[in-house]
């Protein structure tokens, strides 16, 4: 680790844990535990816990806050109501991907936060800074003083409730958040997660952060690594920044034009309605080999005559449905469900079939 | 700490070697198969598929990397572990009872550049 290294404010907790810790955007951070696949399973069966401190939290707040958000975020925020979270993206002009982040509508009139992505945490703040000329807004970068863990899986909200004794988690429905204490400090309840799974966002200050994480660590919530946050979040079709969506692959190409809204306007507005008029070269597929060979990042994907079509950005052999599979940047003609492609691992080449990117069948509170 | 077993013998890309005649039957150390985490895939020779020293001659997956596997000596496979390739978390349960390959060896005096076992868990510290 050098002196760049960034830590979050579980650290100390994750070596005593005997974690495996990696850099990841910036920061050391545990990759796994008990192993990715005890703690996959745990998510998906149980209850499973991460830290995720090293996410970005940028407060927006000011007369102009609203009409500024929506200007250079891809989502409407228009039909927002307090307590509400919307998933978009910030776009440069081309199409290409800033970011891809959660908007919350705040309870305060006129204050808004955005949650983004720990790399990108500096390149949003300095990007959103640019775009606010003419705008009457407070930008604060508070990333540093919130901590956040993600509590996921089918026992998350009895955790919340039960464990932490935080009883105002369990009306909230998916995508919706409330304002809440942790003694005397702010707890902000989101029921968010990138799992798939049902589950629960939890932001505060380092110090309450550290005291939850000890308390849910004590009542058997399993301390999972951004091993299984990516084994899960692929499962259920959920795009990383940085593999599915990139300043080269904009929304519509990966599939996320749905929440790029054209009847207003955003910065990258008419990139998106060209791409979502004229098509994209590119598309963004699943494909689901017939061997257990397992596609990586990076692995080209063929025609049964060898010509290449494609790249894998992320792939698995599938924890929770026993399958290999991944995520694909191919020529738009091939992109079609049932269409016929090969991935080339190592020396050989593995006949798949395009399939839905939702892998897994999700369970988020409606 | 990773166990190391005595009487084998060992590559530095961690693969280890039991002879028996002119065969080198060939697993991964502990090492290996802590460092990789839960694998789920075996990428299998074929029988008869020839080596040289130090050729790849497939690979471990686990859920998140890839390590391949390097021939410690040269030779051809003349048996491949149907057990792990249908099974592969075998090789986290027991990574040396648990063999990959074995390699019909055209040149034994190659395991003389193979590690024993207390110079190999001097490279696994």
């Amino acid at each position: 680790m050098d002196n760049q290294t960034k830590t979050t404010c579980l650290h100390a907790e994750h070596i005593a844990l005997g974690a495996r810790m990696s850099p990841f955007a910036g920061f050391d951070m545990p990759i796994q535990y008990s192993g990715i696949v005890d703690e996959h399973n745990a998510v998906r069966q149980d209850a499973g816990m991460f830290d995720v401190s090293h996410m970005g939290e940028i407060f927006v707040s000011g007369p102009d806050a609203a009409a500024y958000v929506n200007h250079v975020f891809t989502n409407d925020i228009r039909p927002m109501k307090a307590g509400d979270i919307l998933y978009g993206m910030l776009l440069y002009p081309d199409g290409g991907v800033v970011d891809d982040l959660l908007v919350y509508r705040e309870f305060v009139p006129d204050h808004y936060l955005l949650v983004v992505n720990a790399a990108n945490i500096d390149k949003d703040d300095a990007w959103l800074r640019e775009q606010a000329a003419g705008y009457d807004v407070v930008i604060d970068n508070r990333s540093d003083a919130w901590g956040q863990i993600a509590v996921q899986g089918p026992a998350a909200e009895k955790a919340l409730t039960e464990v932490l004794g935080l009883p105002e988690a369990a009306p909230l429905t998916f995508y919706t958040f409330c304002e809440s204490h942790w003694g005397d400090d702010r707890l902000i309840i989101s029921r968010t997660g990138y799992t798939g799974e049902d589950g629960f966002e939890l932001y505060a200050s380092p110090a309450s952060i550290v005291q939850m994480w000890r308390r849910l660590l004590d009542a058997g919530v399993k301390p999972c690594g951004l091993g299984c946050r990516d084994t899960l979040r692929f499962e259920a079709g959920l795009p990383l920044y940085g593999d599915e969506l990139t300043a080269e692959i904009s929304p519509v190409m990966a599939g996320l034009g749905m929440f790029c809204k054209l009847d207003k306007d955003f910065i990258g507005r008419d990139a998106i309605a060209a791409q979502k008029a004229d098509g994209v070269a590119r598309k963004l597929v699943g494909i689901c080999l017939q061997d257990n060979a397992i596609p990586r990042a990076g692995y080209p994907v063929e025609l049964e005559d060898g010509t290449q079509v494609g790249v894998v950005t992320t792939g698995y052999h599938s924890i929770s449905l026993d399958k290999s599979l991944c995520f694909a940047l191919v020529e738009a003609k091939y992109a079609a469900l049932g269409t016929a492609l090969w991935v080339r691992v190592r020396k050989r080449s593995f006949p798949g079939e395009v399939v839905k990117k939702r892998f897994y069948q999700t369970n988020y509170k409606k | 700490m990773s166990k190391v077993v005595d009487g084998l013998l060992y590559s530095e890309s961690h693969e280890w070697v039991k002879v028996d005649g002119n065969i080198a039957i060939v697993g991964v150390s502990d090492f290996a198969q802590s460092e990789l985490g839960d694998i789920t895939y075996v990428d299998m020779p074929d029988e008869g598929d020839e080596f040289a020293a130090g050729e790849e001659f497939g690979a471990l997956e686990s859920v998140k990397a890839s390590g391949e596997l390097n021939a410690p000596v040269s030779g051809k496979i003349v048996a491949c572990n149907a057990e792990v390739e249908d099974s592969p978390e075998l090789i986290n349960e027991d990574p040396y009872f648990n063999w990959i390959v074995k390699i019909e060896m055209s040149d034994s005096s190659e395991l003389e550049k193979l590690l024993n076992a207390a110079a190999y868990a001097q490279k696994c510290i």
